[in-house]
């Protein structure tokens, strides 16, 4: 492994600062006396006691997270699926077909997926609620699973599955040794590119929610007219570093195991 | 592949575990019980206690949920799959709405605290006999403007807008009958126009205001403004009243040529499953007490006579909110005009907006 | 690769492409197709091809430009710096977890940022230069999109880069090519496919771009997306939302075309090039 020299590390270290900057930002201001993100008065953790009593904004947190981790994991499972399928269609003019299909979803504005989901939601007679925001999530994050999974499928060599295929391997064992295996990165990328979707989509599940069933983001959007209170803020906040804090332990935990194990 | 289950199965697990917290949360703030009124509102726009008062009142579990713009949630109520118990759209979506038969009539017989709202704000044409809505709150349109940032300017004439030294300064809300009402009120005319000449000479005189405006925006307004960040600009009274209520150096004025008069109301959607609690909860909210309660945590102005009288006086005698009568009648109530004529306040909105780069 | 039983794997997804993209496409055109009253008209149509909508669809596509542009320069050394680091999949992740915090919040804090008593009209008056008005500008309005779009571009870059034997890499330098052209050379065509994803991913949503185009140009940048938006949430006018939206679909059809595979075997193992 070579070493990054200084302008490099510069470089890195810059990304990483903007990327992070607008959080440093939300967070700072939950610290806020005042109520908007102006002004900072002066220090005080109201706003995270105030998440804490409200059992109703934990509520739509938790339905947030559990739609956004099921609906990538439907999402992942289907979209790895199909693109596995998509290399194995022949007829070139069909693959790009299906292809441009696959990012109709991704082209079409937030309202119109949202107002024609409901429509169809209604007509085929699903409750609006829980399942119907859990079907539009997965539906909306195939797409991107797909674009994340298939460079990596046209980076297999063919040979590779040919040599598997002499060596008396099952098809299910392709699947399960060779393939998926290699397009690992490219479904962990996937997955985690449909969580983002799903945590940021505000129109679709507007849309086709219903019966007290309610996310983050809906929350948020409909409190612009009357100011986001800081609230919001504490809450982000906390997500955050619990999700840092998550993703850091489990990292580090993982790579213990694998250096004392030997596996990998 | 062994990764991928194990990643799964977690995955599975969590979701598990957070259901079953939900669920037991949802248990002890009693949501699961029989007798549920959903109510559909926007966001902050009411204070959460009240919700509690009402709940421990009435026995009558609450369901809150918000929307963020009249026309998404009526799209919703009228689709259908859901069943709101009480909606609060403005007044010329309530007119929508009653035109494609959204909403059901309200007894007046289970409202006996009707009697405590302003008699001017009753019977208004959007709805002649108040049959199908209740104000919950009003207000005005107007201008707010940084009384530092912009020394010796008074907004009291709309023109005052136009003026060359606002170059790059003005903002505007991004709503059609907003921006096009500040073009016909300028030019004297009705904000419920309907002559095609008239609409046209209005936009071409908001065109020349184009090198004023800074930018188009929506409630993000609030933010700018109280940073500073932006000296002058068009807004309804509620959002006025809580800028300055973060900046002191902002003030709001109604110009003299007229505005508009909005009406938030509750209404009983068609959906509604508990007709007897929605009514009951209407006739709650209308409650002196509990309206001045309200009206002093959203910060916006209340149309109970009664409540007034239970409020901060300094509030309540503020004419740049509770404007007076002789201003009241100079302003104007929309009229809903139909599909077609807001599609052209639309298109000519948008030709506006084009014309601001 | 290609044999029969991978097809049957396609089936959840097939489902999927019939309900939740034929059917709203068939809904969408049924709609573009109708008037303010529910009548049948192709009026939404000519509509579109004014000198309104010729000019919006003109500027989505150069902003579209612009923002896909800004994030390949931006990820690429990024992607390829991380792939030298000791802990790459943590560095990695710790890119994408920023994209899970809510977007609104972070554009209000993207207007607190480059507000005028902002932390850069701060660092610019400390330097003696007079304020600077950033919110509302082009600058603003590209920043905050390649901001949102960074790690869709460069998850896939980084995947093409990561696996990338490094014995071709120095395969090409003990046969003397320099540091560039082996990175024009050798690196570049054998991470296309990641490219190429990225690229996808990136100015596929951008085209469609709203919200933003509000809170942080202030309707100076008015996309398709912003358009059919209002036609569907203000206007009311349902039809000419989806005219737009067939338009939107029918672009997106002819880049993919320009874009797909020409013929097989390019790009694989790059031989090709």
């Amino acid at each position: 492994m070579e070493k990054l020299n200084k302008r490099s590390k510069l470089y890195l270290a810059l990304v990483f600062v903007i990327l992070y900057a607008p959080i440093l930002f939300l967070v700072f201001y939950s610290f806020n006396s005042g109520d908007s993100m102006t002004n900072f008065k002066s220090f005080t953790f109201a706003h995270y006691k105030e998440v804490f009593q409200d059992s109703r904004l934990i509520v739509i947190l938790i339905n947030t997270v559990v739609i956004a981790l099921l609906s990538a994991l439907i999402a992942t499972i289907i979209g790895t699926l199909g693109s596995i399928g998509i290399v194995s269609i022949k007829n070139r003019k069909m693959r790009n077909t299906v292809l441009s299909l696959n990012n109709i979803l991704i082209v079409s504005p937030d309202v119109i997926i949202g107002a024609s989901f409901l429509i169809l939601f209604t007509m085929a007679g699903i409750k609006l609620g829980f399942m119907s925001v859990l079907l539009s999530h997965a539906a909306f994050s195939i797409p991107i699973v797909v674009l994340m999974v298939l460079p990596k499928l046209h980076e297999m060599s063919s040979s590779l599955i040919d040599a598997a295929l002499d060596l008396g391997a099952s098809r299910r064992d392709i699947l399960t040794r060779v393939i998926l295996p290699y397009v690992k990165p490219g479904i962990f990328a996937g997955f985690f590119m449909a969580l983002t979707y799903s945590l940021d989509d505000f129109a679709v599940t507007f849309f086709v929610t219903g019966n007290g069933f309610s996310t983050l983001s809906v929350e948020i959007y409909s409190m612009a007219r009357a100011g986001v209170s800081l609230t919001v803020n504490a809450l982000s906040g906390l997500v955050f570093f619990v999700t840092l804090l998550l993703v850091l332990g489990y990292y580090f935990i993982t790579k213990r195991q694998t250096r004392s194990g030997a596996h990998k | 592949m062994k990764s991928l289950i194990r990643a799964s199965i977690g995955i599975l697990l969590v979701c598990g575990i957070l259901m079953y917290t939900s669920h037991a949360m949802d248990a002890t703030s009693g949501k699961s019980g029989k007798d549920i009124l959903t109510i559909y509102n926007w966001g902050e726009y009411i204070d959460p206690a009240l919700i509690k008062k009402f709940e421990k009142q009435t026995g009558i579990n609450v369901i809150y949920e918000t929307f963020d713009s009249n026309e998404a949630m009526m799209t919703k109520i009228e689709q259908g799959g859901t069943n709101y118990d009480i909606a609060v759209p403005s007044e010329y979506t309530v007119e929508q709405m009653r035109e494609r038969h959204l909403l059901k009539k309200i007894d007046h017989k289970q409202i006996p605290n009707l009697k405590y709202i302003e008699p001017d704000f009753l019977h208004l044409a959007f709805d002649k006999k108040n049959q199908y809505s209740i104000p919950y709150f009003w207000g005005t349109v107007g201008v707010v403007y940084n009384k530092k940032l912009l020394k010796d300017k008074k907004f009291d004439s709309w023109d005052d807008l136009w003026d060359p030294s606002l170059k790059g300064k003005v903002i505007l809300v991004d709503s059609a009958r907003e921006v096009i009402g500040v073009g016909l009120n300028s030019i004297g005319q009705s904000l419920n126009t309907t002559d095609s000449t008239v609409l046209q000479k209005a936009t071409n005189k908001l065109i020349r205001m184009a090198p004023n405006v800074k930018a188009v925006i929506g409630d993000e307004v609030t933010q700018l403004m109280i940073n500073g960040d932006a000296e002058v600009a068009l807004t309804w009274s509620g959002q006025a009243a809580d800028m300055m209520s973060e900046n002191e150096d902002l003030t709001y004025s109604v110009p003299k040529e007229g505005s508009n008069l909005w009406f938030d109301n509750m209404v009983i959607p068609k959906t509604s499953k508990n007709i007897e609690g929605a009514h009951k909860f209407i006739n709650f909210m209308l409650d002196p007490k509990v309206a001045a309660q309200n009206s002093e945590y959203v910060g916006y102005t209340t149309p109970n006579k009664a409540a007034l009288k239970l409020m901060d006086p300094e509030i309540v005698n503020d004419t740049r909110y509770y404007v007076s009568k002789d201003v009241r009648e100079k302003l104007e109530v929309y009229k809903n005009l139909g599909k077609e004529k807001i599609g052209e306040y639309n298109e000519l909105f948008l030709r506006f907006k084009m014309s601001i780069r | 690769m290609r044999r029969k039983g991978n097809l049957l794997s396609l089936i959840p997804y097939y489902i999927w492409i019939l309900f939740f993209v034929i059917a709203p496409i068939l809904l969408i055109v049924y709609y573009s197709l109708l008037d303010l009253h529910g009548h049948f008209t192709i009026n939404n149509y000519r509509n579109f091809l004014t000198s309104v909508y010729l000019k919006m669809t003109l500027s989505s596509f150069w902003y579209a430009f612009l923002i896909t542009l800004f994030s390949l320069i931006i990820s690429y050394p990024a992607a390829y710096l991380i792939t030298k680091l000791k802990y790459k999949q943590l560095w990695l992740i710790l890119i994408i977890i920023p994209s899970w915090i809510n977007l609104l919040l972070k554009t209000y804090a993207f207007i607190g940022i480059f507000g005028n008593k902002g932390p850069i009209n701060a660092f610019v008056k400390a330097i003696g230069l007079p304020n600077q008005q950033i919110l509302f500008t082009d600058f603003a309005f590209v920043f905050v999109s390649v901001y949102i779009f960074i790690p869709f571009m460069i998850l896939p870059i980084f995947n093409a880069l990561d696996k990338l034997n490094p014995a071709l890499i120095d395969a090409s330098r003990d046969l003397g090519a320099s540091k560039i052209t082996t990175f024009r050379r050798v690196i570049i065509p054998l991470t296309m496919n990641g490219v190429k994803a990225g690229v996808q991913a990136v100015f596929i949503p951008a085209l469609s771009l709203f919200m933003i185009t509000r809170l942080i140009a202030g309707n100076r940048v008015i996309t398709l997306g912003t358009a059919i938006e209002e036609q569907f949430l203000t206007t009311q006018n349902w039809g000419m939302g989806s005219t737009i939206s067939v338009f939107l679909i029918l672009f997106m059809f002819i880049i993919m075309l320009l874009t797909g595979e020409r013929k097989k075997g390019v790009a694989r193992n790059g031989k090709a090039k």
